[in-house]
């Protein structure tokens, strides 16, 4: 039997690997593959062997670098994934996902009473005030969010 | 730490010693507030009142308590008027009014609008109650009304009685309480309990919280009973809300068992709650209570136009 790869190199762009397995497509919403060039080939992998998670997921993007408010969206929803920026096929930085005290713009707050929520020019910005498992609050309704997939904004 | 020119937004910006000097200055502040003294600290100075749905009390209350210290008021008094209705954000109105005052007072009806407000205002925001959620002057009120008949805010076991999972005032309340050390026991509807994140958070500051569905053992052995209204559209049956109102509704047979010190409490308006049977017993505060959100008001205020800019 001929073993290939499953999903080929790329060139230049960025690998999401150790994705929690059945995740991809919610990484796919994040990065918003309809805002990428036209010739950037994104491939996905889903129920891939995983020595760490058992099963995982990868996505890898061509040509395309992750914005910080994207990287935390990902952290939200799968925190063990990790990030290779390629280079000339290269791996040039590989860093797990981190989140910051304060996520700023990256989910809209589940309360629809939440100020945030009303056409203010205001983004909506919640403190993390617990790690494992992850709990945020809103920074202006006080609002307490435990689960992340539905809200992402 | 001082208050001059900060943001009092929640309960949770003033830490516990803070909130004693205010109770204590508060105290200080009644014949003021009634009027038989005279101060004039906010002389000159203009408070902004951005009211943007209907209140009465808590209006007239911080209009008066600005007076009493010899300030003004500017006032936007009903939403509709104003030029949000025209669509203008709240944001905008709020970085307008703090061209025309030292201070701005908040009323909201969306959660969250007195910490946006502060953000947009370089002038001192406190917040007057915002949607469902924090309504810190009214629990500054609350403590005072307890510290006044006890003397102390430690060791007294707290009824909390009817809508805990909605009543804006009593979170706050049993967030101070906590603070203070006070035992808390819930009473109320299944459907209208505290939710279970506040109980959890009361426990993990050390509180004893304990929860008693029946009444009259509830308030057996306390010393307040802090009554809230439980609203009608929070049931989808109307007889399943007039069955859970009747049971909650305090009058002398209620009381007969209460300690002869107990205090009846309630941020009004009530709406049956309370039979007028109770004003004529020693136990009623709720009037008084009500007379002493002017004079917590005045103490906030003083303290809080000390200084002339935000963090000044």
């Amino acid at each position: 039997m001929v073993r290939g790869l499953k999903i080929t190199p790329i060139k230049n762009g960025t690998v999401i690997d150790h994705i929690a397995s059945g995740l991809a497509l919610d990484v796919l919403r994040i990065i918003n593959i309809q805002s990428l060039d036209k010739d950037s080939t994104v491939s996905v992998a889903i129920r891939v062997r995983s020595g760490k998670l058992g099963w995982k997921d990868i996505v890898k993007v061509e040509n395309m670098e992750l914005s910080p408010r994207k990287v935390n969206a990902i952290a939200l929803i799968t925190p063990q994934a990790t990030i290779s920026i390629i280079r000339d096929f290269k791996v040039q930085e590989k860093r797990s996902v981190d989140l910051p005290d304060r996520i700023v713009g990256v989910l809209k707050c589940p309360n629809p009473n939440c100020i945030t929520n009303q056409p203010e020019p205001v983004e909506s910005e919640f403190e993390v005030t617990q790690r494992r498992p992850v709990v945020l609050t809103c920074s202006y309704c006080e609002r307490r969010v435990e689960s992340f997939l539905n809200h992402l904004a | 730490m001082s208050l001059h020119g900060r943001d009092v937004i929640s309960i949770r910006d003033l830490s516990r010693e803070e909130i004693e000097e205010l109770l204590t200055s508060a105290r200080k502040m009644v014949p003021y507030a009634e009027g038989t003294k005279v101060m004039h600290p906010l002389e000159n100075k203009i408070v902004a009142m951005a009211f943007f749905e209907p209140s009465t009390r808590t209006r007239l209350s911080f209009e008066a308590a600005v007076q009493r210290l010899g300030g003004s008021c500017v006032t936007i008094a009903d939403a509709g008027a104003s030029s949000m209705r025209k669509g203008e954000s709240l944001y905008d109105t709020i970085r307008m009014l703090s061209g025309y005052g030292e201070a701005i007072v908040i009323r909201h009806p969306n959660e969250g609008a007195a910490r946006l407000a502060a953000r947009a205002s370089d002038r001192p925001v406190i917040n007057a109650g915002d949607g469902a959620g924090q309504h810190p002057t009214q629990t500054l009120l609350d403590l005072a009304t307890m510290q006044e008949s006890f003397d102390t805010l430690t060791g007294l076991r707290v009824v909390l009685l009817g809508d805990l999972k909605y009543g804006r005032t009593v979170h706050s309340l049993a967030h101070a309480l906590a603070v203070f050390g006070s035992e808390i026991v819930l009473t109320s509807p299944a459907s209208l309990g505290l939710p279970d994140e506040v109980v959890e958070r009361l426990e993990h500051m050390g509180a004893k919280v304990s929860v008693e569905p029946d009444l009259h053992k509830a308030v057996r052995d306390s010393d307040v009973l802090y009554v809230t209204r439980i609203q009608k559209e929070r049931f989808t049956d109307e007889s399943d809300y007039r069955k859970v109102a009747g049971s909650y509704r305090i009058d002398a047979d209620v009381l007969k068992e209460a300690k002869p010190r107990l205090i009846v409490m309630h941020p009004l308006p009530r709406a049956g709650e309370i039979s007028p049977e109770v004003d004529s017993t020693p136990h009623a505060v709720y009037f008084r209570q009500a007379f002493l959100a002017v004079p917590v008001r005045m103490a906030l205020l003083n303290a809080v136009l000390g200084g002339t800019k935000k963090g000044g």
